[in-house]
C-alpha cells in the first residue's frame, strides 16, 4: 500500500548544520496491518511517519502511495490526500485548548465540505464508540490523559481514513491506557485500517495488536520482523 | 456551491467557537471598535443630516439679499433704492425687509425681532419661535414686555408659537407687525435692513448680482448659494472639531486592534500548525482569519452604526448636540429627519472594516505557510 524507495531526508540542507534524518529507506508496508516503527530518540521514526502520511516530502527517493508516487505532489495535493487518506494521532495529542472534545473531533472535516449535521453525526458515533459520549461538550484541557487521546483517536478517524498514523501513542499514558490504546488498534486493524505507530515502548512492540516491528537507527531501518 | 457552502458554514462555526474562548478579550475589543464606529457614524450622519436640513430651510430663502454698507459694517438701506433696483432686468420681485437683535437681559440671550414680507400679525401681538416659548415660559394669549434701547417698555400679546420643524432656523424668532418694529427700534421711515430679491432665471443670478453691485456701489449682494456654501462650512468646522478631539481615541484603538490583530501569540501558531497537520489547506486557514476580521469588524460596524442612526434620529443626537448645533441660550430643539449619505457610510466602512481584517491577514498568511510536519518535531 505504501512504498518508499530509496528515500533519504535532511534538514538545513546546504546550511553548515544540515542534517540527514533519514538515509536510503526502502519499505513496504501492508495494507490491514498495525506496522510499528522503533527504535532509540533521533533514529528516524518520527521524520519517516511525516514523509508517510504526506506531511513532508523526501529530499530524494521516492514515496508510493497505492502505486501513485506522492513525492512530487504540490502541497494542495498532498493536502488533500493527507485529508482523506490518513488520520494522525500526535504524541502531545495537540488538540486545540478551549474547544470541546466534540468541536476538536470535527475539525478536520472542516475543509472538506460535508454537511454539518453529516459530521456532527460521525463525531457522535465515534465519542460513543471510544466511550466519550459523555465528554462531548467538555473542553479538552478539563480531559484526562486516556480521554484526551481517545479525543485525538476520534479526530483522527472523523475523515474515514484508510490510514492511521500514531506517533509515540503510550508515551503519556500508563500501562492499562496503554493497553487499551492498542485494543482500539486491534479492532481498526480488524476494520480493515491500516495502522502505522513509532514508539520504544516494549508493551507496544511485544503486543500480540502489533503485526510488524521494523528497528530503526540513525536513519536507516536495521532490522524487520514480522509476526508468524 | 454547496459544498461551498458547507466549507464556509464549518469555517464560521470553528471562528465562532475560537473567539468565544477569549470571550472577555474579544468582547472588549468589540464593544471599543462597536463604540468608535457609533461616535464617527454618529457625527457624520448628524452633520449630514444638519447640512441637509440648512440646505431644505434655505431653499426658500431669497436667490438674492443686499445688504448696505457703511464702513465696511451693514447699515440700514435708505430710502430709494428699491426704485433703483426696479429698472434692472431680470429681478422678479423685490421686498425691503425689516429685522433687528434684540438682546434680552432676562435669559441672556438674543433674539432676532423681524416683520414677516406676508403680513399677518396684528398690532401689539406677536409670533414667537419654538425656544422662545420654551425659556421664557410662554403660551398663546399671554402677555411678555420688552424694554426698548430707548428705554421705553413695550407689551406684546403672544398670537401663534412657529412650528417645531423650522426650529434649526427659527428657534429664536419674534414676528411682528411693521409699525411695533418701526416704533420699537425707532427705526426711520422708508428705511430697511436689507432687500430681499427674487430672480427669474436661476441661471442670470450672478449677473444680476454683478449689476447690483455695479449700481449700488455702497451694497453688497449675498448669494444663496454663497449662504448654503458658509452653513456647509460651519458643519464641516464643527465635524473637524469633533473629530480631531476625537482623534486619540482613535489612535488609541488603531493601536490596540492593529496589536490585537497582526500580534500573532505562540499558542495561535501552534493552533495553526496543527490545522495543518490534520488536513488543513494554506488558504482554508486564511479564509478562516477572514472570517475571523470580518466576523468582528463587520459586528462592529453594523451595531454602531445602527446604534449613531437611533442616537442622531432617536436620541436627537444628545452627546456631540452642543458642538455640532452650536452653542447658545435658545437652544434649537428639534427632530432630525433620518438622512444616509451613501458615499459617507461606504468611506466608514472602508475605513473600519477592511483595515481590520487586513490586519488580521498579515501575520497569518506567513504562519499558514510554515511546513505542516513542524507539528510532529
Amino acid at each position: 500500500m505504501i512504498e518508499l524507495i530509496e528515500v533519504r531526508k535532511a534538514f538545513n540542507q546546504g546550511k553548515h548544520n544540515e542534517f540527514w534524518a533519514l538515509d536510503g529507506i526502502n519499505l513496504c508496508i501492508e495494507a490491514h496491518r498495525v506496522t510499528a516503527l522503533c527504535g532509540p530518540s533521533g533514529s528516524g521514526k518520527t521524520t519517516l511517519l511525516t514523509l508517510i502520511g504526506c506531511l513532508a516530502r523526501p529530499t530524494s527517493g521516492r514515496a508510493r502511495f497505492k502505486g501513485e508516487d506522492i513525492s512530487g505532489l504540490p502541497e494542495r495535493f498532498l493536502t488533500q490526500l493527507r485529508r482523506r487518506s490518513f488520520g494522525f494521532v500526535f504524541q502531545q495529542f495537540n488538540l486545540i485548548r478551549g474547544l470541546s472534545a466534540e468541536e476538536n473531533i470535527m475539525l478536520p472535516a472542516a475543509p472538506s465540505g460535508l454537511p454539518q449535521h453529516v459530521v456532527r453525526a460521525r463525531a457522535a458515533m465515534l465519542l460513543d464508540r471510544l466511550r466519550l459520549a459523555h465528554r462531548r461538550t467538555a473542553r479538552v484541557e478539563w480531559l484526562s490523559g486516556g480521554e484526551q487521546q481517545r479525543v485525538a483517536i476520534a479526530r483522527a478517524l472523523i475523515n474515514d481514513p484508510e490510514v492511521l498514523i500514531a506517533d509515540e501513542p503510550t508515551a503519556n499514558l500508563d500501562t492499562t491506557l496503554a493497553r487499551e490504546f492498542l485494543a482500539i488498534l486491534e479492532s481498526f486493524a480488524s476494520e480493515g485500517r491500516t495502522v502505522i505507530l513509532s514508539s520504544h515502548d516494549p508493551l507496544v512492540i511485544q503486543s500480540a495488536a502489533v503485526h510488524r516491528v521494523i528497528n530503526m537507527r540513525d536513519g536507516r531501518i536495521v532490522a524487520n520482523y514480522h509476526d508468524a | 456551491m454547496n459544498i461551498w457552502i458547507e466549507q464556509q458554514r464549518a469555517l464560521i462555526d470553528f471562528t465562532l467557537a475560537s473567539l468565544a474562548r477569549r470571550k472577555a478579550r474579544n468582547l472588549g475589543l468589540l464593544a471599543v471598535y462597536t463604540l468608535l464606529v457609533f461616535v464617527l457614524a454618529s457625527v457624520a450622519l448628524f452633520s449630514h443630516a444638519l447640512r441637509h436640513e440648512a440646505t431644505r430651510v434655505l431653499a426658500d430663502a431669497p436667490e438674492i439679499v443686499l445688504q448696505r454698507l457703511v464702513a465696511g459694517r451693514h447699515d440700514l438701506i435708505p430710502p430709494g433704492y428699491l426704485e433703483k433696483i426696479g429698472n434692472i432686468r431680470g429681478v422678479q420681485k423685490m421686498e425691503g425687509r425689516l429685522w433687528g437683535y434684540y438682546y434680552d437681559p432676562v435669559i441672556k440671550a438674543n433674539y432676532t425681532f423681524m416683520v414677516p414680507s406676508a403680513g399677518g400679525v396684528e398690532r401689539g401681538t406677536i409670533v414667537i419661535g419654538a425656544a422662545l416659548e420654551r425659556v421664557r415660559g410662554l403660551a398663546l394669549e399671554t402677555g411678555i414686555s420688552f424694554r426698548a434701547y430707548s428705554g421705553k417698555l413695550y407689551s406684546f400679546v403672544v398670537a401663534d408659537i412657529l412650528p417645531h420643524d423650522s426650529e434649526l432656523v427659527s428657534a429664536d424668532l419674534v414676528l411682528m407687525h411693521e409699525d411695533d418694529f418701526r416704533t420699537f427700534f425707532e427705526f426711520p421711515a422708508g428705511h430697511y435692513t436689507d432687500i430681499a430679491l427674487a430672480v427669474a432665471n436661476p441661471q442670470e443670478v450672478r449677473n444680476i448680482a454683478a449689476k447690483l453691485a455695479a449700481a449700488l456701489p455702497d451694497s453688497r449682494p449675498i448669494l444663496r448659494e454663497e449662504m448654503l456654501r458658509t452653513y456647509a462650512s460651519i458643519f464641516a468646522w464643527r465635524e473637524g472639531i469633533v473629530l480631531a478631539i476625537l482623534s486619540g481615541a482613535i489612535l488609541a484603538f488603531a493601536i490596540l486592534a492593529w496589536d490585537k490583530a497582526a500580534g500573532l501569540s505562540a499558542e495561535e501558531k501552534r493552533e495553526i500548525g496543527i490545522l495543518k497537520a490534520i488536513g488543513w489547506e494554506t488558504g482554508d486557514v486564511i479564509r478562516m482569519k477572514i472570517w475571523e476580521g470580518v466576523l468582528i469588524s463587520l459586528t462592529a460596524f453594523l451595531v454602531g452604526y445602527v446604534a449613531a442612526y437611533l442616537h442622531v434620529f432617536r436620541g436627537g443626537g444628545v452627546l456631540f448636540e452642543p458642538v455640532l448645533k452650536g452653542w447658545a441660550v435658545l437652544y434649537p430643539r428639534f427632530q432630525l429627519a433620518p438622512e444616509i449619505d451613501g458615499l459617507a457610510v461606504a468611506t466608514l466602512f472602508f475605513f473600519t472594516v477592511v483595515p481590520y481584517t487586513a490586519a488580521v491577514l498579515v501575520p497569518i498568511w506567513r504562519a499558514a505557510t510554515t511546513d505542516p510536519d513542524a507539528v510532529m518535531r
